[in-house]
């Protein structure tokens, strides 16, 4: 029993990680139809925008964290206005490519202005300890660090849903989402929409990325990749496109990750490989995904 | 006019080319590992400082990044034979680097002295590469040895690094080992860059092992440590001489405090004019000790230029069978002998993580491994 619930709790903790990254994902790719393989990389700008924010400037970690995600939007709002949208009426696949240029891009600008070594997220924090604290159920220990990121995720969802059905921008959004042309028709400053929608995207990419640095201290700047990519996956397995299809995708993932590899313990080093298993099978079999819509081919 | 400047341009080329005598260090300075270069380069630099020259002529250190990944290690070998037209190459640090350049540097015949690495395989069947370090068959019985007899350890847990040739073989070797005394032994799996230890830990703590002993590279044990304190874990944290480098214990915080792994060197454990001058010098210039690695880099520069000086040429060939003609070599992590095999007979150094600094625990002799 207690196998089973630590095992539960680990697979929480990561899929509740990866369901962060993956909503930002899934939400930039629902309105823009852009997968922003940049998004891992801006999720690491923001964790290094945290942790000069409190090593240097010495600010406190919320005020940090604030700054951080603050500086990823406008991080994110400049890489549009950059790189995406001189491309706006070029076929799909440039902007794709300029999206993987964007991303070795900020990797190696962070080698070049925080240097390739690694540095620890606990620096951020004065009290080291801090991240450590679990409490023990039935023999399982878990770390409280897991239910922070289980409330952090619900309330990126619920503020994301907020903004995207329930104002104005957000339903410039969805409008944007449907038809470029008629929504810039309607007097909507479709750029500026879309710059917004990165901006958000990246912001929710930092907020992730504080909580992930916070659960694996190791900050560098090739962090983002792996993240990046399992977000991805989650992303597409719940449906890319769809935000509450995001969540659920990561932590169905982060489960099936870490249930694999503690009942199975003769593959457990490849446990990676199952994560592109489970995207093969989903595109294979149902390409959009457990929650996603049939996107309806208007003739 | 113009036949003269043809003349003296050519004595100039001809001079350049002489003028020099490049030797290859590539060291993986960027990347998961790069600590260890960075220590390994210090060492070199001090060496080089201290004895710039070789047969009359100044020694050039051609630095190259393998960022620690195989596939620019291969890359670095080739481009330090190729284009930089090196005499001799030290490096690299990790076992599975060095076996991606041997071949090239084999084919090539150009000389290898790898400080670090420790996996039989790098040596094995080649002429032309050898180390001043010991190799992994004794560093894991040492380690099971200290663990079952020192330690009473009965249970361990062993965490192998499936990417690292190194991890791999030090697991086995002390596996094989620990079993031999009669101990029992899981084995849990994970890769290199991984971050999440959770699912590996629930596995290996389900039948409370007395130690765990994790065979991979410091980033990892690091984070492997605190997971395992985080979950509750109270024995023994062992590991080999991945973990030694400062970064460890700035990673790993207080859960790898009385952290126990077997490496080449510390300062209290070896006591030779050579290895307190370097010991001196070290500190003078950087301000605290040196850890293995770097006692290592100037061993390695060291034994290099001694076999040149030996062969009296810079011929490939020669200079490596010098090496391996390497007998009671004074060196800053103490007497080097290389056998035939190029393969160096040391002690084991058994270190422990107190506070924020390595402290020395014990050694191993060969001779309490059989």
């Amino acid at each position: 029993m207690t196998f089973f619930l630590q095992n539960f709790f680990n697979g929480i903790m990561l899929g509740g990680l990866y369901a962060l990254i993956a909503v930002g994902y899934s939400m930039v790719y629902g309105i823009l139809r852009l997968i922003n393989f940049a998004h891992g990389d801006v999720m690491m700008m923001g964790v290094y925008f945290a942790y000069y924010s409190a090593v240097v400037f010495s600010l406190n970690p919320i005020l940090s964290f604030t700054v951080a995600v603050l500086g990823a939007a406008a991080l994110g709002f400049l890489i549009d206005r950059v790189a995406y949208k001189p491309l706006r009426k070029a076929p799909r696949i440039s902007a794709l490519i300029t999206a993987i240029g964007v991303s070795f891009f900020l990797e190696n600008l962070a080698v070049v202005i925080f240097g390739a070594i690694p540095k620890s997220f606990l620096d951020v924090f004065k009290d080291k300890s801090i991240l450590e604290k679990t409490i023990t159920v039935a023999d399982a220990r878990i770390p409280l660090l897991t239910f922070l990121v289980i409330i952090v995720t619900f309330a990126m969802f619920s503020v994301l849903f907020f903004v995207v059905y329930k104002t104005k921008i957000g339903m410039a959004m969805r409008a944007i989402a449907a038809d470029i042309p008629t929504t810039s028709l309607m007097g909507v400053n479709v750029d500026n929409v879309i710059g917004f929608t990165f901006a958000l995207g990246s912001a929710l990419a930092a907020a992730g990325g504080i909580m992930w640095a916070m659960r694996f201290p190791n900050v560098h700047p090739y962090m983002g990749f792996v993240p990046g990519l399992k977000a991805f996956i989650a992303a597409v397995f719940g449906g890319i496109g769809s935000i509450s299809g995001a969540v659920l995708g990561g932590i169905l993932l982060g489960m099936i990750e870490i249930f694999l590899a503690a009942y199975f313990p003769s593959v457990m080093g490849y446990r990676d490989a199952f994560a592109f298993i489970i995207l093969i099978t989903v595109l294979l079999v149902k390409p959009s995904g457990l929650l996603g819509k049939k996107a309806i081919e208007k003739v | 006019m113009k036949k003269f400047l043809v003349i003296v341009f050519t004595v100039l080329a001809l001079v350049n080319l002489f003028a020099a005598v490049k030797i290859g260090v590539i060291l993986p300075m960027t990347g998961g590992i790069s600590a260890f270069g960075r220590m390994v380069w210090e060492g070199i630099q001090i060496a080089r400082e201290e004895r710039p020259k070789v047969l009359g002529e100044e020694v050039e250190l051609i630095l190259l990044d393998t960022r620690s990944e195989k596939t620019e290690a291969a890359n670095a070998a080739t481009r330090a034979v190729t284009k930089e037209k090196v005499i001799a190459i030290i490096g690299e640090v990790a076992s599975s680097h060095t076996l991606a350049l041997a071949p090239i540097a084999e084919s090539n015949k150009v000389p290898v002295i790898t400080p670090a690495s420790t996996n039989p395989l790098v040596t094995q069947g080649r002429k032309y590469v050898s180390r001043v370090c010991f190799i992994d068959p004794f560093q894991g019985s040492a380690m099971a040895v200290y663990a079952f007899k020192k330690l009473n350890a009965r249970k361990v847990a062993v965490f192998t690094d499936l990417e690292q040739d190194y991890s791999v073989g030090l697991s086995k070797f002390f596996s094989d080992k620990f079993k031999a005394l009669g101990g029992q032994v899981k084995q849990v799996f994970y890769k290199s860059g991984d971050q999440d230890f959770s699912a590996q830990l629930s596995v290996a703590l389900a039948d409370k092992p007395d130690a765990i002993y994790i065979t991979g590279y410091y980033p990892e044990i690091a984070l492997i440590s605190r997971q395992a304190r985080q979950l509750g874990f109270k024995g023994y944290i062992l590991a080999g001489d991945g973990a030694d480098a400062p970064e460890l214990i700035e990673i790993g915080g207080t859960a790898v405090d009385g952290l126990l792994f077997t490496t080449h060197y510390h300062p209290k454990a070896v006591d030779n004019p050579v290895a307190r001058k370097f010991l001196d010098t070290y500190k003078k210039k950087y301000g605290k000790e040196p850890a293995a690695l770097s006692a290592l880099g100037y061993d390695a520069y060291m034994v290099l230029l001694d076999a040149i000086e030996r062969a009296k040429s810079f011929d490939g060939t020669k200079i490596a069978e010098e090496i391996r003609k390497t007998k009671n070599f004074m060196g800053a992590t103490g007497t080097i002998t290389i056998n035939e095999l190029g393969d160096a007979v040391k002690t084991v150094t058994v270190n422990v993580v107190k506070g924020t600094t390595f402290d020395f625990a014990a050694t191993v002799e060969p001779h309490e491994v059989e």
